[in-house]
């Protein structure tokens, strides 16, 4: 699963220098190239591979989360013998996108969109009547992560 | 899927729109992904770039880069770290958590009392469990005499998880 060891060099190159992003331009993928010194085919091979191994998602843009519509994370505290049954009802709303178990009495945690925050209430609300649990609502008040990157370890 | 994102995207017309479906997995992997894009959506390059470079003024767009999984690259601990702190100084604190390289996300977000003191959540990464606390432990460091209390809380599984990256990354 940690395929680190099997990138070549110039695998890691490309991932260093352009997961912080790259320059936008009618031909990208022959500016990496020209930078890092290799033809063109060798850094689209290599962006072809490394998605094929799954250490690269994509290469294209990023779009910040709560950019667009309204979004909130949410917290419920499920009794054990109750947590698949939730969790399935939970992640049967479109609205939900992300729902994570997690390990604490707060074990159920999940990410709800809609258009509007009476939309957002809403779903929250229809959870807590059919799973008779509280939904803890825990909106973003503020964004403080500047987004640098990983340093990615090679070793 | 555009039915389910119309009433989504306030900031973006129905070009951006297009745009943002057109390229949310990724550009095509051709010399010229702009126009191919562009054959594709009855537009021209030079329009989609201008689109791209706007949104990305706007703030819509964070980067244009290569994305890595970091799961697969080794990073396989990720906790979610929650901590309280005077909400008088939970700005300057959270930007110094935000700024630190083992943080993906840093968010003030609202306390629930008595059940949920937490008021800042920062998620950290590492490789292993071992390290994501050596991580907290420096952020513990960092935060000082501010921390009333805090938790680091591991996902055991994950349930869902739908690539809407419109609205998460």
């Amino acid at each position: 699963m940690d395929h680190r060891a099997d990138l070549t060099e110039l695998e890691r190159r490309l991932l260093d220098r352009y997961q912080h992003g790259l320059p936008l331009s009618a031909t990208p993928y022959a500016d990496m190239a020209a930078a890092l010194d290799v033809p063109e085919a060798e850094v689209l091979a290599a962006l072809d591979r490394m998605q094929q191994l799954g250490v690269l998602s994509r290469v294209g843009p990023v779009f910040r989360t709560h950019a667009v519509g309204v979004s909130t994370l949410a917290a419920m505290a499920v009794p054990e013998a109750r947590l698949d049954e939730v969790a399935a009802i939970v992640t049967s709303f479109a609205a939900v996108n992300h729902n994570y178990e997690r390990e604490h009495r707060f074990n159920l945690w999940f990410v709800a969109t809609a258009a509007s925050d009476a939309e957002l209430a809403e779903v929250l609300d229809k959870i807590e009547q059919l799973t008779d649990i509280k939904v803890m609502p825990l909106p973003m008040l503020e964004d403080y992560h500047i987004d640098l990157g990983f340093t990615l370890q090679w070793t | 899927m555009a039915a389910v994102l119309e009433p989504l995207c306030e900031g973006i017309d129905a070009t951006d729109r297009r745009i943002v479906l057109a390229t949310q997995a990724g550009l095509p992997r051709v010399s010229r992904p702009y126009h191919q894009l562009a054959a594709d959506l009855g537009l021209t390059a030079d329009e989609i770039m201008s689109r791209l470079q706007r949104m990305q003024r706007d703030g819509i767009i964070r980067r244009i880069g290569a994305v890595p999984n970091h799961y697969k690259l080794g990073f396989k601990g990720n906790g979610m770290s929650v901590w309280d702190v005077p909400d008088a100084d939970v700005r300057v604190l959270g930007q110094r958590i935000g700024a630190l390289e083992s943080v993906s996300h840093c968010y003030h977000r609202p306390r629930h009392l008595p059940h949920w003191p937490y008021n800042l959540f920062a998620m950290v990464h590492g490789r292993d469990r071992v390290e994501v606390f050596m991580h907290v432990a420096r952020i513990a460091e960092l935060l000082g005499d501010s921390v009333r209390s805090h938790d680091v809380l591991f996902s055991t599984r994950i349930l869902k998880k739908t690539g809407m990256r419109l609205l998460a990354e």
